[in-house]
């Protein structure tokens, strides 16, 4: 896919700064529920935040508050600095990609790109133009005159991105853009997403509940449970250093598991490991796969019953159940392979880890 | 090696070795029962429906000795029957036009309502109802509403001296059968265009929204361009329908033959129209003719249709 | 909350109006049969149906009720035992038929019952010969016009139950083809051919082309029979057969949600 050079792609060449957004104690609740409790979220200009959590949490009526299409029952949402809590959906100047696909079945798609710039006033001759370069910048430049039921579902979400992207709006904002589609088509799609928006320098929200996909795209990623935000960092930070238990399952994959903290140091399974952050006491520790190995005799290590393996290509994945019943999650080489069944001694490497006070 | 297994050995070289033909004997499917199955009701369709349009179409081109004749289906020009053909399709529009509007204003106002929900379950029973309203019980319901005695007629009569048949009773006449007519097109057009309008996405509002578009504007270039095609689809159902339609105007109009399935009737009871007797069956051609095209574009209209409610 | 929905009000206006629109014939028909000449109201028309003295008037409707009662049985009967049977072997074996079927099941509404009368006079006066001229040898043609109704409600059936998948199952555990169809199939299909039954009767009982032009006597007929006798009889056998359709429907539409509820 060759992009048009920037002086010929009309939206390339517009790329600007980028809006601030900021979300402020947004409350909202449906029918005596109280689905956001007080959220606040800054953006950065250019920035591209992802709401990561599971079905519920609250994400994507978070995302519709900063859209306008519900309102909050408390807070405000400011779009580079000024406050349009009030402003309709139509008059916010924001651009949105649906889950399932909201192109207009009867406008081809050009005409379907098109249709923010028309809204707008811009002359029919004009908005074409634009709306080819914004095809252009998806790759469908040559599906302009195609209707949406003749395009795949990953074309399809390209060509609803060109339509968000073409009337150059303060903010991007899409909501599980990718959730209907083929895993491979997922991948690429992201990546382009991505690529696009650095391009672009637009500030974005994403909405996701698949963790993998936050971790590669996102500039920070706020991971919501219940209402509320637990925890806002980059991918690295909520990977190494993870607030709570629920993040750091959620994010990556750990393993929780007992420990004593004395300091700068904790015990497990009567190893010790260095602390990332001073702490004494009982505590839950966040164990990553890779730091969890197979342990030889002489090892200081636990016992374990192994309770499923997974073959993943590059690597494998092993659950096992400590004596004391906790659940581990080991990855390691394909090379090993448990059964169900086989007893096995497991011990940690000494990484320092992330722990959070119990009780 | 017990007998068995070298039994088994041995088959399996031999069906092995080179040269040897296969063994497997092909297990042949017999469906011929099944066709079996398909001619009671094929038998059933054929003498029941084939054959009787077919005699019904084809009586029209003999006269009652039995030879070939064109005069039947060239009566189909004489300026009575096209007359009447005009008649037919006069009311059969007009009614369409009302109760697709209509019709389509009902579905609206039901959009957003749960499926599952009273006022929901019990518009569409009488939806159901009504459309299906044996065309005899109607013309009694309007008898009963505006006939003679009827108690609006007289009500009107009495309370405001308004005389509605001040002008003839029109109600046993063409125009007497538009509001009946209305009266099951109305539901038949909920049935039809409800799917149609359910199909409309609540995204779509809302990506035109986030387009800058405002709710005028969505049923302007989005609701009414998708809907058109299911809406042009009732709309020849809607025709078709009223068109077909023999009981109400039957039970009004005791005598005459305004429209053409009344001049089917009279045709079948020998009064002589036009002194043809087999106009009957050129006529049956004729309306086979007009409900045959609107219902071949309805079908290839709904099949477009369909393809953007998926 | 569907941002297409329209206000409240719009929707009570609407609601409204055409409610009136269906309401007030339907009413004035109830006031009809009640109001006397002298301007007073009263049940004595009603109370009529069940007078000795009237039995002569009421002769030719308790007749063609009753033919077309047997009628819808016999319909219902064509309907269970020739279509649904039919259209179990086709969705089965026969999956490339499927559309040949649907265009044949349908076709009875593209071809009217006044031209398909045309053609069945003869065929009904062979009948009359051999069979007798009853009024239940209608059925056999009103099998042919609740044919498109019928073969909706059953197909909807077979398109939401996956009848192969059922019936490879059910084949796996050793079930001959008569268990397979009688214990497996039809039970899941019970709300279509309940659905199919309903509507056939609620057909039957409405037609009146048919009859009226092979000269039987049915319900319908009877009606406009006695009708140039005594205006009133007619709207009250009206009200009474809506009422009993709307049952009738209010029936076939919980059943279609008592299936779909126990699926979820």
């Amino acid at each position: 896919m060759t992009l048009p050079r920037t002086a010929e792609n009309a939206l390339l060449a517009e790329a600007g700064e980028g809006t601030r957004v900021q979300l402020q104690q947004i409350v909202k609740s449906y029918a005596g529920n109280t689905v956001l409790h007080g959220v606040d979220l800054d953006i950065a200009p250019g920035e591209f935040v992802s709401l990561l959590g599971p079905s519920g949490c609250g994400k994507t009526t978070l995302l519709r508050v900063l859209a306008g299409l519900e309102i909050a029952d408390d807070g405000a949402v400011l779009l580079g600095g000024r406050d349009v809590s009030r402003v309709p959906t139509n008059k916010r100047d924001i651009g949105m990609v649906f889950q399932s696909y909201s192109l207009f079945p009867h406008l081809r798609v050009v005409d379907n790109t098109a249709f923010g710039l028309r809204r707008r006033g811009v002359s029919k001759a004009d908005a074409a133009k634009r709306s080819l370069d914004a095809l252009a910048l998806v790759g469908l430049a040559d599906f302009a005159d195609r209707l949406p039921h003749q395009l795949s579902g990953g074309q399809q979400q390209r060509v609803a991105l060109a339509r968000a992207l073409v009337t150059e709006p303060k903010v991007l904002l899409l909501d599980e853009p990718l959730s209907a589609l083929d895993a491979k088509v997922r991948v690429q799609l992201r990546d382009e997403i991505r690529r696009i928006q650095l391009r672009l320098g637009i500030t974005t929200v994403f909405v996701t509940h698949d963790q993998e996909e936050a971790l590669a795209v996102s500039d920070r990623i706020a991971v919501m449970n219940s209402g509320r935000i637990e925890q806002i960092g980059s991918p690295e930070q909520l990977y190494t250093t993870p607030a709570t238990a629920d993040v750091a399952a959620f994010v990556g994959l750990s393993s929780v598991v007992a420990g004593v903290a004395e300091g700068d140091h904790v015990t497990v399974w009567g190893q010790r490991l260095p602390l990332q952050a001073p702490a004494d006491g009982p505590v839950d520790v966040f164990i990553r796969p890779e730091n969890v190995r197979f342990a030889g005799e002489a090892d200081a290590a636990t016992d374990a019953l192994v309770e499923e393996s997974t073959f993943l290509g590059s690597v494998r994945r092993t659950l096992v159940r400590t004596e004391s019943g906790e659940l581990v999650r080991l990855q390691h080489s394909p090379g090993i392979r448990p059964v169900f069944g086989d007893r096995v001694r497991i011990a940690l490497v000494p990484e320092p880890v992330a722990v959070h006070p119990r009780g | 090696m017990t007998t068995i297994t070298q039994e088994r050995a041995d088959a399996v070289a031999s069906a092995l070795s080179p040269g040897s033909a296969p063994r497997a004997r092909v297990r042949r499917s017999t469906p011929s029962w099944a066709w079996l199955g398909l001619v009671p009701f094929a038998a059933y369709v054929v003498l029941f429906l084939a054959v009787p349009t077919i005699l019904s179409i084809g009586s029209g081109f003999f006269a009652k000795d039995g030879s070939f004749t064109w005069t039947n289906v060239a009566a189909l020009g004489d300026p009575l029957v096209l007359n009447t053909f005009a008649n037919s399709a006069g009311v059969s529009l007009l009614t369409a036009f009302v109760g697709a509007l209509v019709g389509a204003l009902v579905c609206y106002a039901m959009l957003g309502l749960n499926p599952e929900g009273v006022v929901r379950r019990t518009v569409d029973a009488a939806a159901g109802v009504l459309a299906q309203f044996g065309g005899v019980m109607l013309a009694f319901v309007f008898i009963a509403t505006i006939g003679i005695q009827g108690v609006v007629k007289v009500f009107l009569q009495e309370s405001f001296g308004i005389d509605i048949f001040a002008n003839g009773t029109w109600l046993y006449e063409l125009p007497g059968l538009i509001l009946p007519y209305i009266y099951f097109q109305v539901p038949l057009m909920v049935i039809t265009f409800m799917p149609a309008l359910a199909a409309l996405k609540p995204q779509w509002s809302e990506a035109n929204l986030a387009l800058g578009g405002t709710r005028s504007s969505f049923w302007l270039r989005i609701g009414i361009p998708v809907l058109s095609p299911s809406f042009l689809a009732s709309l020849l159902l809607l025709f078709a329908n009223a068109f077909s339609s023999y009981a109400t105007a039957a039970a009004l109009a005791s005598q005459g033959s305004q429209i053409v399935p009344l001049q089917i009737r009279a045709a079948l009871t020998s009064e002589t129209v036009l002194g043809r007797e087999n106009l009957a069956g050129a006529l049956a051609l004729g309306m086979i003719v007009v409900v045959g095209i609107v219902m071949a574009l309805y079908s290839l209209i709904q099949r477009r249709a369909a393809r953007w409610q998926a | 909350m569907n941002p297409l929905a329209p206000s409240r009000v719009t929707r009570s206006v609407i609601g409204v109006l055409v409610g009136a629109f269906f309401a007030i014939p339907l009413l004035a028909t109830l006031l009809y049969t009640v109001r006397m000449p002298d301007g007073t109201y009263s049940l004595a028309r009603w109370a009529g149906l069940f007078d000795p003295g009237m039995a002569a008037t009421l002769k030719p409707i308790w007749t063609g009720l009753g033919n077309s009662l047997l009628l819808a049985i016999i319909t219902v009967a064509i309907v269970l035992l020739i279509l649904a049977p039919t259209m179990i072997l086709v969705n089965l074996r026969f999956p490339k038929l499927r559309p040949a079927f649907e265009f044949a099941a349908l076709l009875p509404i593209s071809i009217p019952a006044i031209v398909l009368v045309v053609g069945l006079a003869p065929i009904y006066l062979q009948i009359g010969r051999t069979l007798g001229t009853g009024a239940w040898t209608l059925a056999f043609a009103y099998g042919i016009t609740v044919l498109p109704f019928a073969y909706r409600s059953i197909q909807a059936s077979i398109d939401a139950v996956d009848m192969r998948t059922l019936a490879e199952a059910a084949r796996s555990l050793g079930a001959g083809w008569p268990t397979v169809v009688l214990k497996v199939l039809a039970p899941n299909l019970r709300q279509g051919l309940l659905a199919a039954s309903l509507i056939s009767v609620a057909v039957v009982l409405g037609e009146f082309t048919i009859a009226s032009l092979l000269n039987r006597q049915v319900f319908q007929t009877a009606m406009v029979v006695v009708q140039k006798q005594d205006g009133y009889l007619p709207a009250i056998f009206t009200l009474l057969a809506l009422l009993f359709c709307f049952v009738l429907l209010l029936v076939i539409g919980r059943a279609a949600r008592g299936t779909r509820k126990a699926r979820s």
